[in-house]
């Protein structure tokens, strides 16, 4: 597996990066109200 | 039951019903990846031709798929609403995009790290990777048409006519393998003919995609009810709550 480490780990990370920062940025948003 | 139906077309109905299922569609989401992740490392067996680099796949054909599915599915309430005139539509298709967005980001990033190793390079201007790359900036059009027009039920009318027009996007990149020689492969899963992959990679995509579907309704609820908020915020049942909180 190693061979191709780098571009299994961008896959999985930039994926679990994405979730994540969807997640905060749902969290933290304040209704404008 | 189509009275039920009907209520909760009203958003200050769908309010509490949307915050009671998203823990729900949440924990089945992780259940589903858990269970996805190991059928995808664990279980299935490694590539005759690609090697290891092919369990990127697992990512990169469920958020394909979503990306073009939320898409579908966005245009539908957008034009819904447009049709009928009903309020949770527009919200309905704001609540979806960032998340269908993403979903398109990360097909065309795994692709791109799926692509190198198997072909020898991130990018080219195939039909394939074009046509998910107009998908993407048709979300983000839709996100700033959207958020460029004060007026709720203007941006919601503008927003689903850009959406409808483009759908035209989804049959193309969705066929565009088969209608152009493209370096992309064909289709993963036909629904004609028997799957060519092994059993437990096609499982393993198949929690995968199901485990995508679960978070983006979880997100798209969570979003929707930001959205009820801020957009009913004169309401008097709004008033209410946010006078209880």
């Amino acid at each position: 597996m190693s061979d191709y480490g780098f571009y299994l780990w961008g896959s999985y990370g930039m994926t679990v990066l994405c979730i994540c920062l969807e997640i905060l940025f749902l969290r933290s948003k304040k209704a404008k109200a | 039951m189509t009275s039920e139906l009907y209520r909760y077309a009203a958003p200050q109905a769908f309010f509490p019903l949307a915050g009671k299922l998203v823990p729900w569609f949440s924990i089945l989401a992780g259940l589903l990846a858990l269970a996805g992740l190991y059928v995808a490392f664990l279980v299935a067996p490694t590539d005759a031709t690609q090697g290891e680099a092919y369990r990127i796949i697992f990512i990169h054909v469920p958020a394909a798929w979503m990306s073009m599915f939320i898409y579908l599915v966005m245009a539908g309430w957008a034009g819904f609403g447009l049709a009928f005139n009903t309020r949770l539509s527009g919200m309905m298709a704001s609540a979806l995009a960032p998340t269908g967005a993403m979903f398109t980001f990360v097909a065309l990033w795994t692709g791109a790290l799926w692509g190198k190793p198997t072909w020898g390079t991130y990018w080219v201007w195939d039909a394939r990777l074009t046509s998910e790359l107009v998908l993407l900036f048709l979300y983000l059009g839709f996100i700033a048409l959207k958020g460029a027009i004060p007026d709720p039920a203007r941006a919601d009318r503008a927003g689903a006519i850009l959406a409808l027009v483009g759908v035209v996007n989804v049959p193309i990149i969705y066929f565009s393998v088969q209608w152009w020689n493209t370096l992309h492969q064909g289709a993963s899963i036909s629904m004609t003919s028997a799957p060519s992959m092994a059993a437990t990679m096609l499982i393993g995509m198949l929690l995968m995609a199901l485990a995508a579907w679960m978070y983006s309704i979880a997100v798209t609820l969570a979003r929707l009810r930001k959205i009820i908020i801020e957009r009913e915020r004169d309401a008097q049942w709004v008033r209410i709550q946010r006078n209880a909180a």
